[in-house]
């Protein structure tokens, strides 16, 4: 009896963290949208992602653009490069990945809505494993380094 | 297509001077042995013709650009911006010129609608594909079309934006990215003289 019992306990700890690890998912944070002139026709947002199991950031979708593209941007040689990424980007478990300005993006290609501070974009955004995270990113002015000096020889 | 290849075969890489940005008056005439400008035939934003001697007689500083730019361009402009505004009255005596390289989306219309987010003294150049790709030649920006999955493109493009004096002489580039008020300086200098 004392086995079987033990067995029933062990059963009953096992089934809750198995469901858990069976369902892989990836916590969004930090959501934003780069504030565009009017007449832009294009759009940057950015996301921290972290991925509990290895995953993959495979596309985004929003009702605020024609479409919506997986980016990177590199500077090289003072020539600015920017390539869609067909495979989208590669999620480590446990490591957050952020998507920032210089690097990878997240473009909105023919914006619907106007990019102003305090506007909103929802974006799905859709993995290889974990199910499909919508988040609220809110639009803002992107940070320019501050002129320090106002005056001031070299 | 035929805009592609010219401007594949415009595609020259520009490598910027950049080490020379600290002392611009002391190494202008060093860099002038770098050719850089020339003649080109465009359009403002209202539609109207400009050329190279539309900007004689003021010192200038000029960008290549795209409207469809997410970071690069709006970044530069907005520092640009910035800057005519800390030079204040002084900033009349300057050109400022965003061209585009992106003429079959850039028309004269969409860069007033574009640049009227920005310093109202910043003008708008764009043009035939054939004339863009002249003018890129001439002042050695490399620009090219690549094309996106839904069967749109984007641009890789040289993101400096280079000064010249009031004879359309090259003085220097202001690399992107530097610290702002480095950038600032340049402009000081250039209108120095
Ligand atoms: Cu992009």
């Amino acid at each position: 009896m004392k086995p079987f019992l033990a067995t029933l306990a062990v059963t009953a700890l096992a089934v809750p963290s198995l469901a858990a690890a069976a369902l892989p998912a990836v916590k969004v944070t930090d959501a934003w949208c780069r504030a565009a002139p009017k007449g832009a026709l294009a759009g940057g947002c950015y996301v921290t992602l972290t991925a509990s199991a290895d995953d993959r950031l495979v596309a985004v979708e929003t009702t605020a653009a024609g479409r919506a593209e997986i980016h990177t941007m590199s500077m090289a040689g003072g020539v600015m490069r920017m390539r869609q990424l067909a495979d989208g980007v590669a999620l480590p478990a446990g490591k957050p990945v952020a998507l920032k300005p210089g690097a990878e993006h997240l473009m909105l290609i023919g914006p619907k809505i106007a990019l102003t501070p305090g506007a909103k974009v929802a974006l799905t955004l859709r993995f290889k494993s974990a199910p499909p995270v919508t988040v609220t990113a809110p639009v803002k002015t992107a940070p320019t380094p501050a002129m320090s000096m106002p005056m001031g020889g070299h | 297509m035929t805009s592609w290849k010219a401007a594949a075969l415009a595609a020259i890489l520009v490598c910027a001077p950049l080490a020379a940005c600290d002392k611009p008056a002391e190494h202008a005439s060093q860099s002038s042995t770098v050719q850089i400008g020339g003649p080109f035939q465009l359009v403002d934003m209202n539609g109207r013709p400009v050329t190279e001697k539309t900007l004689l007689g003021k010192p200038t500083a000029i960008f290549f650009g795209f409207t469809y730019c997410p970071e690069v361009c709006p970044t530069t402009m907005a520092e640009m911006t910035a800057w005519l505004k800390a030079l204040g009255p002084e900033a009349d005596k300057l050109n400022v010129v965003f061209v585009s390289v992106d003429p079959e989306r850039d028309t004269p219309e969409q860069l007033k609608l574009y640049l009227s987010n920005f310093d109202r003294r910043i003008q708008g150049f764009t043009g035939t594909p054939e004339n863009i790709a002249k003018t890129a030649k001439a002042y050695r920006v490399y620009y090219q079309k690549v094309a996106t999955d839904g069967g749109g493109y984007t641009l890789d493009h040289s993101s400096a934006t280079y000064l010249f004096d009031a004879q359309g002489r090259f003085v220097e580039p202001i690399g992107y990215g530097g610290p702002p008020e480095r950038g600032l300086g340049q402009l000081r200098a250039l209108l120095k003289g």
